[in-house]
């Protein structure tokens, strides 16, 4: 195998892949909560993604990819065998599970792919998390089986109902702390509305809540301070300092609008890929 | 020859012209100027200008040698000593170096252009293909963080000495700062390319996409090589500290310079996106803020660079802030910005105030201080801060027993021996953002106490390593 190849390519849900990638290097230290930079090709842009899985003894790294813009769409494009063009990392901090007993984890769409190797690393340390699993509708619902299998218990819910209950992630996490299940932490990784969302209501419960912050990043190194956000008032980096964050102090307004900063040139960048470009 | 008096000046692109392209500004001497200019040397016997220089060029006699139609010969003598002379030659501060020592001076038609003659000298050596010699392999092994001008000068040193190099890059091309920051119209990316494929055809091996401290661990290198140095950079950019920083279009000076150095954003058809703001305000006055706003101007904006002081404070190379001028950035002296303003989540605009130079601060330079009343809204749409860089973190973190100062720059002496056993560190990350050639001058340093370190230790197995004989380069 070759340094960055695609070993192997599956569909989980409508427009999300997961690549496994061989990148020996990246395998050897990479723990849940980490992510990689990736180029797809030699002039493409640096884009990040969550080390989903790994496999130490093959040398092999898991993504899983929501397709939304351009590089995204690209990599959508390549097929087993082919080579990216960079993938470095692992980048950012493990997620630091071992400070507290009871964890609920709630995913909501692509964030399954942060809360599955941590629902996974708790399972393999014999305590194993509650997780709730939330998708816009049937077709986005990711992992699943995986998640029967290594969580005490398992909450699906989609916006339409097409799959399990019917509704938000919310909904869940506020019957669970209002019955007064005991949780230490609850991580909440997804887009930012709803991981803003569950924060309000852990805060009226005082549960500590974790986020990962899915900020814009160019180096992934600390160098440009593209991905800083604010945290209690102050700023951090999302590359070096997180991407975990108290989601209590993170300030989602803001991370926001950051995250829209570019978008009228991505746009255009989409028209260029499907040929629709003026 | 009959030497001119006067400093024969660089020709450069027309302002009006270069601001709507990325092409290098400075063109380089013809022949006929390099062979005029190099006539105009006193060739000193005790050559005051190799004071001025970090790593000791033979500035007259390779000045002698062009000047006496040995370019060959004069490119060697060059290359002895300075790894990467295509680089310095364009980027180098020559006013506060070698040319500041240069006897002629102000009083006999400005200093010799030696900043301009290493150019040609190395542009010639380049272009033939001249490749530094090195020894054959002694058995040693050493990793070198980084691949700017630190670490590529330390990993030349060794390989040139025998020692099997491998250098560890954390972003997907190796140069450091001389790819992802000085823009392409001063230090074009082909140059840095050749004078990085010179290094690596000295069997140094170049490793991109790894972050030391993340995707291998300091520990692990120093169990697995005879010496680790770490040339990590100076790359975390410091900000303003005031509101509105976090709005969108504002940036630090290294993420709007990544973009489109690195990332290649200039370029029609670019995948990496850029702010494109028509009303740009750049704060800072140093290198890093002339390339910011002369960067912003190709980009098509009309840009106001802000700094605190004066203009005889301006930390930036004089040939920077000319050029800047020519191409019509406006400077706003004696002006600190106290908040960005923002609509929607953009920014709109800056206050500011007006100041005044008090006594002079721990720097020797005069501390600005605020005029009452004084403030004032500037608009603009774009805002890049260019106010310096503290090291990057990463190592530090992931290896506590290194130890740093308060500022995060690496504890070292003044051959790059860190606390731990082993482990050397220089450049940018032990003393702050500096220069290129003070880079290359404790990258050098280091590889020199490395092999000393490695003949003690009775690692260098061949007899002629760590000698100090020609192609071996070690001082
Ligand atoms: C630490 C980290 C981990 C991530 N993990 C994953 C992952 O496991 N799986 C996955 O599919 N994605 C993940 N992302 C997001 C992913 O990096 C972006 O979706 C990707 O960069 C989009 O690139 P694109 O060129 O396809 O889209 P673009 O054309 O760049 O963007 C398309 C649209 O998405 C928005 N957008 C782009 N990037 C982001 C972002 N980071 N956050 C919010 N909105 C964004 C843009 O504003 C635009 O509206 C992660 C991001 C970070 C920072
Ligand atoms: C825009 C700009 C313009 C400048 N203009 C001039 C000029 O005109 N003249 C001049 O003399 N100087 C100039 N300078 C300063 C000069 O470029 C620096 O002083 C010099 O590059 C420092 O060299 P270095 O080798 O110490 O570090 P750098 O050039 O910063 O290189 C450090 C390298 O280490 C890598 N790295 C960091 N951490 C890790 C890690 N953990 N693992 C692996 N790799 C890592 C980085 O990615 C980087 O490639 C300028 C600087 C900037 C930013
Ligand atoms: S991505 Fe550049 S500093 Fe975080």
């Amino acid at each position: 195998m070759e340094k960055y190849e695609i070993v192997s390519k599956r569909t989980l849900a409508d427009r999300v892949n997961e690549y496994v990638v061989y990148a020996p290097s990246v395998a050897r230290h990479c723990l849940a909560g980490q992510f990689v930079i990736l180029r797809v090709d030699d002039d493409g842009e640096r884009v990040p993604f969550t080390v989903c899985d790994y496999d130490r003894a093959v040398g092999t790294v898991s993504i899983l990819v929501q397709e939304v813009g351009y590089t995204t769409m690209k990599l959508a494009e390549t097929k087993v065998g082919d080579r990216l063009a960079d993938f470095v990392g692992p980048l950012g901090n493990p997620t630091d599970l071992s400070a507290y007993k009871r964890i609920l984890l709630v995913g909501g769409g692509i964030g399954a792919a942060v809360i599955y190797p941590q629902a996974k690393q708790l399972f393999s340390e014999n305590r194993a998390a509650d997780v709730v699993l939330g998708a816009r509708n049937v077709s986005l619902v990711m992992y699943e089986e995986e998640f029967r299998k290594y969580c005490k218990n398992f909450h699906l819910i989609t916006d339409d109902g097409s799959s399990g209950r019917k509704g938000f992630v919310t909904d869940i996490v506020r019957e669970l702390l209002e019955k007064g299940v005991g949780y230490d932490a609850v991580f909440a990784v997804g887009p930012l509305g709803m991981m803003r969302a569950v924060c309000n209501v852990t805060r009226e419960f005082g549960v500590h809540t974790v986020v990962s912050m899915n900020s814009l990043m160019v180096d992934g190194t600390g160098m440009c301070g593209c991905c800083r956000i604010t945290v209690g008032g102050k700023i951090r980096y999302a590359c070096i300092d997180g991407p975990e964050f108290d989601g209590h102090e993170v300030d989602f307004d803001e991370a926001a609008s950051r995250a829209v900063m570019y978008r009228e040139a991505e746009k255009e960048h989409v028209c260029r890929l499907r040929g629709t470009a003026k | 020859m009959k030497a001119d008096f006067q400093r024969h000046e660089m020709p450069t692109q027309n302002p009006a012209v270069r601001i709507g392209n990325f092409d290098e500004v400075a063109l380089g001497y013809t022949e006929e100027l390099a062979l005029a200019e190099a006539a105009r040397c006193l060739n000193c016997k005790d050559a005051p200008c190799m004071q001025g220089c970090p790593v000791n060029v033979h500035i007259p006699k390779f000045i002698a040698a062009l000047r006496a139609g040995k370019p060959d010969e004069s490119a060697e003598i060059l290359l002895a000593d300075n790894n990467l002379p295509a680089i310095c030659g364009r980027v180098c501060p020559q006013e506060n170096q070698c040319e500041k020592f240069c006897v002629r001076r102000e009083k006999a038609g400005g200093s010799v252009a030696i900043g301009n003659l290493e150019r040609f000298v190395a542009d010639y050596a380049s272009a033939r293909n001249v490749m530094p010699s090195c020894k054959s392999s002694c058995g040693a092994k050493v990793a070198v963080v980084g691949s700017g001008p630190a670490s590529l000068s330390c990993a030349a040193d060794l390989a040139k000495a025998g020692v099997k190099v491998t250098v560890f890059e954390a972003l997907h091309k190796a140069g450091g700062v001389l790819v992802y920051g000085i823009p392409e119209f001063r230090l074009p990316k082909s140059v840095v390319g050749k004078e990085i494929e010179k290094v690596a055809a000295l069997g140094v091996d170049i490793e991109t996409n790894v972050v030391v401290g993340k995707t291998v661990f300091v520990e692990e290198l120093l169990a697995g090589y005879d010496a680790v140095f770490i040339g990590s950079g100076a790359g975390l950019p410091s900000f303003l500290g005031i509101k509105g920083e976090t709005l969108d279009g504002v940036s630090s000076a290294n993420e709007f310079l990544t973009r489109v150095n690195l990332m290649k954003a200039y370029k029609d058809g670019a995948v990496t996106p850029v702010q494109r703001g028509k009303n740009v305000v750049v704060v800072g006055a140093g290198n890093v803020a002339m390339d910011a706003a002369r960067t912003a101007r190709r980009l098509g904006a009309e840009v106001t660079l802000v700094y605190r002081r004066s203009r005889a404070e301006m930390p930036a190379r004089k040939e920077e802030i000319l050029h800047a001028e020519e191409e019509g950035i406006k400077f706003e002296l004696l002006t600190n910005p106290v908040e960005i303003l923002g609509e929607n989540g953009f920014v709109r605009g800056m206050k500011c105030v007006r100041m005044q130079l008090g006594e002079p601060d721990a720097s020797g330079r005069r501390r600005p201080v605020e005029l009452a009343g004084s403030e004032f809204e500037m608009a603009c749409d774009e805002v890049i801060v260019a106010l310096g860089t503290t090291p990057n973190p990463i190592i530090k973190r992931s290896f506590p027993a290194l130890e740093t100062t308060s500022k995060g720059t690496i504890v070292a002496d003044e051959n790059g021996r860190t606390s731990v056993d082993g482990l050397y560190a220089g450049g940018d990350a032990m003393t702050g953002a500096a220069t290129v050639i003070l880079a290359m001058g404790a990258g050098k340093r280091s590889a020199k106490a490395i092999l000393r370190m490695l003949e003690e230790k009775g690692k260098i197995k061949c007899a002629e390593c760590g000698g100090n004989s020609d192609g071996g380069n070690v001082k």
